[in-house]
């Protein structure tokens, strides 16, 4: 058909949304890492969504009410944490660069995230031990509750934390892939 | 209650092809893309200062609409008046937009969009979200009720 729109126009338009500054989230679906499928959504601040087996539109909602409503695909600004994202499911990066945007976070789960993100590559730790570090001992089923909803799973390393008994418990993204990740990174067998 | 303003995305993909096509028939294949670009860009500025999701297809036709009267005016030689400008010399839109301001919200877009914007039924029709006959009838609606109330 002579009047469809043009790919590249398209591509075009979504690339100068985003150099002129106006979008409060950038986001892309990466449909073949080594996690499945991943929809990454990136912020001016950093990176503010990773969600596994997404359902685009739950999530374009979802992020549209936290963020602000100009949620657009666009992958320019997104390139950054793909390249990251790949180095590190070869095995060739173990820290990440890009900076998470926790800015809609309660102030418990931004301070059980800050103490996640200390968590280094190859380690675990238990959910006992972050309720102690994040000031409040008694809270380790709280903290589960924050690994489950950890809003960007892989940078934040919430698959590094398991149960005291050495069990791995569970993962937002099913237990599967937190075995993939322990294993990648030599923290199990 | 107010349908709620979707993400930007949804919108994007709900009328990028309709936008397109119109721009298309407006201005042919040598001007469509700046225009298509600039339309989107326009409401991507605008879209926080909106406060309901309503007919959004009406107000992305608008702003194509608009360009393409920008469009025209830059390229006319200079001198030559445009074509639908009223006796004070504003453009025709302006002087029915305030002309048009007690009319009912569909006849006054209707008339709006055919005597200010020079639109065609039909595609006045699709920037409303009805045919074409619907709005024949709701521009002549509204422009019996202007003749009523200038008696």
């Amino acid at each position: 058909m002579t009047e469809a729109l043009p790919h590249d126009l398209d591509e075009r338009f979504r690339a100068a949304a985003a150099a002129e500054g106006l979008l409060d989230v950038a986001y892309d679906i990466f449909d073949d890492t080594a996690m499945g499928p991943l929809l990454v959504g990136v912020t001016e601040r950093g990176v503010c969504r990773i969600t596994f087996d997404p359902d685009p539109e739950r999530e374009l909602e979802l992020l549209a009410r936290q963020f602000g409503p100009r949620v657009l695909r666009s992958s320019g600004p997104v390139d950054r944490l793909h390249k990251e994202l790949d180095e590190y499911l070869e095995g060739r990066r173990r820290t990440f660069d890009v900076e998470p945007d926790l800015r809609v976070q309660p102030d418990f789960y931004r301070r059980v995230l800050a103490e996640l993100a200390q968590v280094g590559y190859g380690e675990t730790t238990t959910y006992g031990t972050l309720a102690v570090r994040a000031g409040n001992p008694r809270a380790a089923r709280a903290v589960g509750t924050v690994m489950n909803r950890n809003p960007v799973p892989i940078v934040l390393p919430c698959h590094r934390v398991v149960g005291a008994n050495g069990s791995l418990t569970g993962y937002g993204g099913g237990l599967h892939r937190k075995e993939l990740l322990l294993r990648l990174e030599g923290a199990i067998l | 209650m107010a349908v709620a303003v979707p993400p930007f995305e949804t919108f994007y993909e709900s009328h990028r092809a309709e936008v397109f096509r119109f721009l298309r028939r407006r201005l042919g294949p040598d001007r469509v893309e700046d225009a298509f670009q600039e339309t989107f860009l326009r409401a991507l500025r605008a879209y926080e200062r909106l406060e309901h999701g309503e007919h959004l297809r009406a107000w992305a036709l608008t702003i194509a609409n608009r360009i393409v009267l920008d469009d025209a005016r830059r390229r006319r030689p200079q001198g030559e008046l445009p074509e639908l400008v009223t006796e004070d010399g504003r453009p025709a839109y302006e002087e029915l937009a305030d002309l048009t301001g007690e009319l009912p919200p569909k006849e006054r877009a209707a008339v709006v969009l055919r005597y200010g914007y020079d639109l065609t039924y039909d595609e006045i029709g699709t920037a409303l979200g009805s045919t074409e006959s619907a709005a024949r009838q709701a521009a002549s609606a509204g422009v019996r009720r202007l003749r009523k109330e200038k008696k």
